[in-house]
């Protein structure tokens, strides 16, 4: 399997998320800012990468039958260094994102890719695959975190990015570049209702551009045939 | 006493429902919720498996984690006795009440993966809550769990015979259904529990 395939996948065809439909909770739950959703996904790329690593090095060691519980202790391992690390040096961004960090421990993406894909592939190609899948749920949560933010609060990068300098910061307290005041903002969008609305939506959409594809490509066959 | 564990328990069924304000086991929520009698059984075992994976996690993490300077390994321990505690109740459904265990299939198992489990758990441990108040969050939460699956296979049972646009088949009109749900719930949070 080449690299560009691999890279389509985890972006477009087989993502996690849109595609696969699973790991909905944190997605849903954590995307009300640009700086929640980039740092979840980015700890669910890392966690997810290092899982697969060691998974496809073990492989071959690892009994059939136990091969469930030996994946969570190693998810679990890395889950927790993630966890402390960001406590210690992103302490802001562990306050927001709550219970959920620990949560990536039950995150079906994870144990999914363990199951399908680095519990029977090279230790190069599950590296790949890991940032890839990671890549594509990164890519998921700030396009939910773009929608409900600015609709929502008529902010962009809230918590990330400050003001009109669009200075990075990493504690939290970026204001975000205002787009339209506040009180035009949908604030309904930033509660849980708005999490469920936009994630349905957006995998709606997602159904309707695969629909789209597979009748032009059902089209063209057709026509190739004639 | 009494009045926090009304609180807690008010808290956890409608002001923050598990499913629709913590967005905490939507996995199983949306992927049994097509029929009523699977939303029924998944309820049964999630509400178990909550109370007791917060009682013995509360021990533990008192009685052994703590005071060993272990804090630090809860997410692993935690996801530990869970495993343990749905292969147990999985042993246990199968020699003892064999039909509830038919009954429930492969959702059994797949417990583990909940995260509403883990998360209440973690909840318990984050808010310092003492032995009688973990297990009665655990088992209330589970009572949330179960309104929000009964309430939501109920509407999908009749979605089957709606008519909505191709491209929201599958989860898609789930979600934005759910999002209804949601937004019902919302009205809860206005209420001031003592």
């Amino acid at each position: 399997m080449n690299t560009k395939q691999q890279l389509k996948e985890g972006l477009i065809t087989n993502n996690p998320v849109l595609v696969q439909q699973i790991g909905l909770c944190a997605t849903m739950a954590i995307t009300t800012s640009l700086f929640n959703g980039l740092g979840m996904g980015l700890s669910v790329l890392i966690i997810l990468t290092c899982c697969n690593v060691v998974v496809a090095a073990i492989r071959k060691f690892i009994p059939e039958q136990v091969r469930l519980a030996i994946f969570v202790v190693v998810i679990a391992g890395f889950v927790t260094i993630v966890d402390l690390l960001l406590q210690a040096f992103i302490p802001a961004l562990s306050d927001a994102l709550g219970v959920f960090i620990p949560l990536i421990v039950v995150n079906c993406i994870i144990i999914g890719r363990a199951e399908a894909f680095s519990s029977k592939n090279t230790v190069m190609a599950s590296l790949k695959d890991g940032v890839f899948q990671g890549l594509g749920y990164t890519m998921v949560l700030v396009v939910m975190c773009l929608v409900r933010e600015l609709l929502g609060a008529g902010t962009i990068g809230g918590g990330l990015l400050n003001g009109a300098a669009s200075f990075i910061t990493l504690d939290g307290t970026g204001a975000g570049i205002r787009v339209f005041s506040e009180e035009f903002g949908a604030s309904a969008l930033l509660l849980p209702f708005g999490g469920f609305l936009t994630l349905g939506l957006l995998l709606a959409a997602m159904q309707a551009m695969l629909n789209k594809s597979a009748e032009k490509k059902a089209v063209k066959e057709k026509e190739d045939k004639e | 006493m009494l009045a926090s564990l009304v609180s807690i328990s008010l808290g956890a069924i409608l002001v923050n429902n598990f499913i629709f304000s913590q967005f905490l086991g939507i996995c199983p929520f949306l992927g049994c919720s097509n029929k009523m009698s699977t939303a029924t059984g998944m309820s049964v075992a999630v509400i178990f498996v909550m109370t007791m994976a917060s009682a013995i996690c509360w021990v533990i993490n008192t009685y052994l984690l703590i005071p060993l300077e272990l804090a630090f390994m809860q997410t692993v321990a935690y996801i530990l006795v869970i495993a343990v505690l749905v292969q147990f109740v999985e042993m246990f459904l199968k020699k003892m009440i064999p039909s509830l265990y038919s009954a429930m299939g492969i959702f059994l198992p797949l417990i583990t993966t909940n995260c509403a489990v883990l998360g209440v758990v973690l909840l318990n441990t984050q808010n310092n809550y003492n032995f009688l108040e973990s297990t009665v969050y655990g088992f209330t939460g589970g009572i949330g769990f179960a309104l929000a699956i009964i309430l939501f296979a109920s509407v999908r049972e009749r979605l089957e015979f709606a008519d909505y646009p191709k491209a929201f088949e599958g989860f898609a009109i789930g979600l934005v259904s759910a999002a209804l749900f949601a937004l019902a719930f919302m009205g809860f949070s206005g209420m001031k529990i003592l």
